[in-house]
């Protein structure tokens, strides 16, 4: 656990081969790592040993579960070792298959067409201002341009029908889809002398880290002792049980692993604690409350055991955009 | 012609499925493996057959051949190369039927090849708002000529929306493709007929929501 490590400027030692392209990482990203591998090898047990130890229950989903979290986890762990541009590409793909699987859900007509085809051009725009660096551009394009453009546009090919409502659907869309996700790679793009702990990477990996345990462990309590219901019109299975203890403890991990990890200290690190689980919880009833006016348990399959990109997306969603602006507030030179 | 062909879909065209229409498969236990079989589908768009023909595991991909209009994908020469070669259709000569011609001579020369033919009984593509349209009867009369050839229905919803009729861009969509239990030949063309539209309908009712008006 990065834990261990003392903080400040720890980098490995590596020697030829693999350890020297790892040798470049810091210490505290690659035991975060190791972390993360030692963890779904568990899980890749438990797969494998669970029908031979307890047979006669299905455990397809589980299988399909942890397999595709080894892929997820191989992709987001390829990017942070290869840097920024493999995570702005990666994410640019993300992004679009999210944005699809929410206009696909979303009440459109033929008419839309054109306008679902301005919402996918907002992907290459949004990471084109990743790639050019150009934080004050980066806030403002979605939330202020995009904003006006869109609704702009359906007025001049005369749709009215129900615009209001349409112009908003599209809004929400590009903002949680694209904007949102947009964040992890900008955050990559924070230049090594402002996070000299475990580099931009390490930034991200907190961040992914915090928010993919936030889920976990808000799931694991609400199992083990949930019993008083906390949002039974929007998510009949979260608990007031699950939810704090998930908050308490992925707040004590982030007090534990971020100093390793991030110049957060002090006042900005304990905020960072006690907001992003919050901000994880919010995501994910939120779109379950986008879900439950669709109609719809999941926002597709497009990953095995888990559901739609959408549905392992929604708390990052909302814990990105508060972690950049937190972490940036409190501990970051640049911004 | 027919390993470059297996090789493309698998390659090229299932990937391409996949990012763009998602391409969710339910009940894909029930697709043949091996023909002669015949997959009753449910017709929208052009990405019918693109989804038809990604959903299919690479070992029987090989024998999958689509029944397509002759008048519209024999149309010009790379098209119709394109379409004999790649998507490897069996083509119905639509304007001739009641010609005293056999349109059907090609289906049933196929499936006695060991093909997995695709019918479309709409015989056109509708809106992907639409209920389904009227059936014709060319498919039970195959299933009548072939009758242990198993009919698997398959419902495809949204690709209509991805690219629908009249239209020459898509629009990445998702799209959903349902497979039912295979139907068995019981000595009834209309019979047949009624079961394939009910199990259609089954399977509509079945899919995610589609708000598309």
């Amino acid at each position: 656990m990065p834990v261990m490590l003392g903080s400040g400027q720890a980098w490995s030692k590596g020697g030829g081969g693999v350890t020297d392209l790892l040798g470049r990482e810091p210490v505290a990203l690659l035991w975060g790592l190791a972390g993360v591998l030692a963890t779904l090898t568990l899980g890749a047990l438990a797969a494998l040993l669970l029908p031979r130890l307890k047979p006669g229950k299905d455990y397809r989903n589980l299988q399909q579960r942890v397999w595709s979290w080894w892929v997820m986890a191989t992709l987001l762990a390829g990017a942070l070792l290869t840097g920024w541009l493999a995570m702005t590409a990666l994410f640019a793909l993300v992004s679009f298959l999210a944005l699809k699987e929410f206009l696909s859900l979303a009440p459109m007509s033929r008419e839309d067409r054109p306008l679902i085809l301005v919402a996918y051009l907002t992907i290459p725009l949004n990471y084109a201002i990743v790639l050019t660096n150009w934080y004050g551009m980066y806030l403002v394009f979605v939330p202020v341009y995009v904003f006006a453009a869109v609704p702009f546009l359906m007025a001049c090919i005369g749709q009215t029908r129900g615009y209001l409502a349409r112009s908003s659907v599209f809004h929400f869309g590009v903002v949680t889809c694209v904007y949102a996700l947009g964040y992890i790679p900008l955050l990559m793009r924070v230049p090594q002398a402002d996070a000299p702990q475990a580099g931009p990477a390490g930034l991200v990996f907190m961040l992914l880290f915090a928010t993919e345990a936030n889920d976990v462990l808000q799931y694991v309590c609400g199992k083990l002792l949930g019993r008083r219901k906390i949002m039974p019109k929007v998510s009949p299975n979260k608990t007031w049980e699950g939810f704090l203890g998930g908050w308490i403890l992925t707040a004590g991990l982030i007090v534990l692993a971020a100093p390793h990890l991030t110049p957060l200290r002090g006042a900005g690190l304990w905020m960072v604690a006690i907001l992003l689980p919050l901000a994880g919880f919010a995501g994910d009833v939120t779109m379950s409350a986008v879900k439950r006016d669709i109609g719809v348990k999941d926002t597709s399959q497009f990953i095995p055991g888990h559901g739609g990109v959408l549905d392992r997306l929604d708390s990052l969603i909302f814990t990105a955009p508060l972690y950049f602006h937190l972490v940036a507030y409190f501990a970051l030179e640049t911004y | 012609m027919s390993f470059p062909r297996v090789l493309f879909l698998t390659l090229v065209a299932k990937p391409i499925a996949r990012i763009m229409t998602g391409a969710d498969v339910s009940g894909g236990e029930h697709l043949p493996e091996q023909g002669p079989a015949i997959v009753v589908a449910n017709h929208q768009s052009h990405v019918d057959t693109l989804l038809l023909l990604s959903m299919f595991p690479a070992r029987a991909l090989k024998d999958v051949r689509p029944a397509a209009a002759a008048d519209y994908f024999l149309k010009g020469r790379l098209m119709s190369w394109f379409s004999r070669n790649v998507i490897g259709i069996v083509p119905v000569e639509r304007k001739k039927i009641g010609r005293h011609f056999d349109v059907l001579a090609p289906a049933r020369e196929a499936l006695a090849e060991g093909a997995i033919v695709v019918v479309f009984p709409e015989g056109t593509r509708g809106e992907a708002s639409d209920d389904i349209g009227r059936l014709k009867g060319g498919v039970a009369r195959l299933a009548e000529d072939f009758p242990d050839a198993p009919v698997v229905p398959v419902w495809i919803a949204g690709a209509g929306r991805v690219l629908p009729k009249g239209s020459g861009v898509p629009v990445p969509l998702n799209c959903c493709v349902l497979v039912g239990p295979a139907l068995k030949w019981r000595g009834d063309r209309h019979g047949l007929m009624d079961e394939i539209r009910q199990a259609l309908e089954r399977l509509k009712a079945e899919a995610p929501p589609l708000r598309w008006n």
